[in-house]
């Protein structure tokens, strides 16, 4: 028997299955159903945008992954989470370009400059749609009806904007499609301008009428109960912001229904379920200790709720999961694991 | 899982369930015959190496002592065949370092019967006695701690040990050793527990055995005696559900503080092989000269649990259960805790339960897949049997804050069980950064 070269490794000798790339790419595979009813509410446009956004991420993850420095590369499928995230969360009519804009400032300014994956404090595409919000309010504030009977076969005319330029005003499109200006409005806006609250049903299923909303919450939540249950994403953080967000609203819809709307209006309404699934359960810009989970969903759900009502904008899922971000390391600190055997037992095993 | 072990009953909290991987399960242990030269060293325990008693040249036969205890914390070594001392040397062992050992040509003829012996009445003897009765077997702790049993079954005074805790869990993947003992030597084990019970002060003992494995609980419970004195107790695979401390809360529901021994909360933990060994040696007068190991791994063509004479050269048990391949990795113990051997030629001593021998393109991905940065997707927290927060303490170890991991966030408590780094997606090494964190605060404090 000839002499074998033995290998010396350090123990563990095994190892899970699960890696970064896995996780990611299940998230990829759990938004795709979402992102085919954003295609299904708002057609060519909805499909644009979604490709514009996401190509520019990866783009620009290529770009700085070149550059060199960079932990992560174009192969870990977070560049595609975040530019799908952030397609989902603008207009379907936003115009390409700007979809461009976002997506560079959503991986250039919200993760490379950090060092790439694992190193950002605020999510990616946040950060993208934070940047867009602050640089073309107009733009990021014109929702269109979904469900335009020509949606599949022309454009929202904003979406093809030649770059710099000010895009058609959607309020003349509208009108030339026999539609009211204000279908054009989300139901927070109607809300908070109008008082006038959209159904929970409607809301949940974004099924019916024009309603100028995102992807069906009902749609997001199942899509996330199977990140859930696989658990590649931590079910604490979207109940904890559901739970609090719905905690807060009740309670104010308990001391005056007059003035405060239904809170399942608010549960389904806006950004809420999307930002509770996808955006706050962002692993790296989120606590990473248990309790720190449930302490960060909390303060988003509070927030979000508290800058709808006393905001001057209709939404504040976007801000308040910053806000949380901002405060994860914060959170991480006074909520470390508890030590086993630093916990007086109460009870003892019955012999 | 959390769920399913809510349903199951109570346990530790966390833990990992790796792949169990028992294929040698329903092997019977198997005799390994002699290799032509046994190599045993002096030091095969925590303590002071034992003191040679015999001469190059002599004759010496099977299960005669060799070496004597040097001191309270050491345990005297016995003749695992018949032959003549050839040499008294340096030599290579599993950890890479070389040490003292006794080199046995064994006879050709060499016989397996035991030629030596002093049976002694144990119900005569003081525990004094008793605990010197277990020191002249030799026997450590087979689990792997390799600590002199008959140390520590001397607790300190004014302790009250109520429980005895058994551990039957082997919770080790690939390995069967304890759970051939458990199947085919229980009577052995009783007895065993028995003379600990003696010792101790007759405390109840819990046997402890992972539900995987069934026909243990049942070979065990037929022996038991109807005081309900020794009882035995299926408890949830999960491991590193064999830690002593795991265990203990398992069986108990008491959680051993941090700096602190388990007998302080009354317990006191011992391996089903350590007290089986006892159980069978100790009536007999006889010394610990073989023990039970399960080889197993995609190189080894002939897997098995197989008992093994000590000082047998890893190299001959390698050749004769067929491990051959261009590169290997040997490792003593488990997959998970288990050590990589640098030479064939180190002897299998008293602590080695198992031995894996991996085809080096068989070997898990660990080396090949990428490492990114911690994502904090917190599976290290979720597996961390001790409750710490391997990701932070990785991330600090990183940037070399080895005084703050061990101040502000227990590096101490970590005993290396190396769930943290079994789960890591971003395949960070983190219970080998722990490793270096916590030598390096042992070289700046002595």
């Amino acid at each position: 028997m000839s002499a074998p070269s033995v290998e010396l490794r350090s123990g563990p000798h095994i190892k899970g299955t699960r890696s970064v790339e896995q996780i990611m790419r299940h998230v990829v595979y759990s938004l795709l159903p979402i992102c085919a009813f954003f295609i299904y509410q708002y057609g060519l446009s909805a499909l644009a945008s979604l490709i514009a956004v996401t190509a520019a991420c990866l783009a620009t993850e290529r770009f700085f992954v070149g550059l060199g420095g960079q932990s992560g590369s174009l192969r870990d499928y977070s560049a595609v989470i975040t530019g799908l995230l952030l397609a989902l969360t603008l207009p379907p009519g936003f115009p390409m370009w700007m979809g461009a804009v976002a997506g560079f400032s959503a991986i250039a300014l919200g993760k490379a400059i950090f060092g790439g994956i694992g190193h950002n404090i605020f999510n990616p595409a946040l950060v993208g749609r934070a940047f867009v919000q602050a640089a073309f309010p107009t733009a990021i504030a014109t929702y269109t009806p979904s469900f335009l009977s020509d949606r599949f076969v022309s454009f929202i005319p904003s979406t093809l904007a030649m770059p710099f330029m000010t895009p058609v005003d959607a309020a003349v499109w509208l009108h030339a499609e026999h539609l009211d200006a204000l279908a054009g409005a989300t139901p927070l806006a109607r809300w908070k301008f109008e008082g006038v609250t959209a159904g929970a049903w409607d809301l949940l299923t974004s099924l019916s009428g024009h309603m100028a909303v995102g992807p069906a919450p009902g749609l997001i939540l199942l899509c996330g109960i199977y990140l859930g249950v696989r658990r590649f994403l931590d079910w604490r953080i979207p109940i904890a912001i559901i739970g609090s967000a719905c905690l807060t609203a009740s309670g104010l819809y308990a001391w005056n229904p007059d003035h405060f709307p239904n809170p399942l209006f608010m549960l389904l309404s806006g950004g809420l379920v999307l930002g509770a699934l996808y955006m706050a359960t962002d692993m790296v810009t989120s606590p990473v200790t248990p309790r720190g989970m449930w302490l960060y969903g909390g303060v988003i759900g509070l927030l979000t709720v508290g800058i709808r009502y006393y905001g001057g904008l209709p939404e504040g899922v976007m801000y308040a999961i910053l806000i949380g971000n901002a405060a994860t390391p914060l959170i991480e600190r006074i909520t470390q694991p508890t030590a086993f055997g630093t916990v007086v037992k109460r009870k003892e095993k019955a012999s | 899982m959390r769920l399913l072990n809510f349903f199951r009953g109570e346990t530790f909290a966390r833990g990992v369930h790796p792949p169990q991987h028992k294929e040698t399960a329903e092997l019977p242990i198997r005799r390994l015959p002699f290799a032509p030269r046994l190599i045993v060293p002096l030091s095969q325990h925590v303590g002071r190496p034992a003191r040679p008693l015999v001469q190059v040249g002599q004759e010496v036969v099977r299960g005669e002592p060799i070496a004597a205890a040097e001191g309270f914390i050491s345990v005297p070594h016995h003749a695992p065949a018949s032959g003549v001392i050839e040499a008294i040397r340096l030599h290579p062992t599993a950890d890479g370092l070389w040490a003292e050992s006794i080199i046995i040509r064994v006879h050709a003829a060499s016989s397996q019967e035991v030629l030596w012996s002093r049976p002694r009445d144990l119900t005569q003897l003081d525990a004094e006695g008793l605990i010197h009765a277990v020191q002249d077997t030799g026997i450590v702790g087979l689990g792997g701690g390799v600590f002199p049993t008959h140390a520590k079954l001397r607790v300190p005074k004014q302790t009250v040990i109520d429980t005895l805790v058994v551990n039957g869990c082997e919770c080790e993947p690939y390995l069967t050793s304890d759970y051939r003992i458990m199947v085919e030597h229980a009577d052995d084990l009783v007895a065993g527990v028995r003379i600990a019970r003696q010792l101790l002060g007759g405390p109840r003992a819990i046997i402890g055995v992972e539900d995987n494995k069934p026909a243990a609980v049942a070979a065990i419970k037929s022996l038991l005696p109807d005081d309900g004195s020794i009882r035995v107790e299926a408890v949830p695979t999960k491991y590193p559900q064999g830690a002593g401390e795991m265990l203990i809360k398992t069986l108990t529901g008491r959680e051993v503080p941090p700096d602190s021994r388990s007998y302080q909360v009354g317990a006191y933990v011992q391996n089903v092989a350590t007290l089986a060994g006892m159980g069978r040696l100790m009536p007999r007068g006889e010394g610990f000269i073989e023990r039970v190991i399960t080889v197993v791994g995609t190189a080894v063509e002939r897997p098995g649990n197989y008992l093994v004479p000590l000082g047998t050269p890893l190299r001959f048990l390698l050749d004769y259960v067929g491990a051959r391949d261009e590169s290997i990795e040997v490792i003593f113990g488990g997959p998970m805790m288990g050590q990589a051997i640098a030479s064939l030629d180190a002897p299998i001593i008293k602590g080695v339960a198992g031995i894996l021998v991996f085809r080096g393109r068989d070997l898990p991905t660990q080396q090949t897949r990428k490492t990114y940065p911690c994502i904090k997707c917190g599976e290290c927290i979720e597996s961390c049997p001790m409750g710490l927060n391997p990701s932070t303490l990785g991330m600090l170890a990183v940037k070399r804050e080895y005084e703050s991991m061990a101040d502000r966030y227990r590096l101490g408590a970590c005993f290396e069980c190396g769930s943290c780094t079994y789960v890591c997606p971003a395949n960070i090494p983190l219970v080998q950064h722990f490793r270096i964190a916590k030598s390096v605060l042992r070289g700046r404090a002595s």
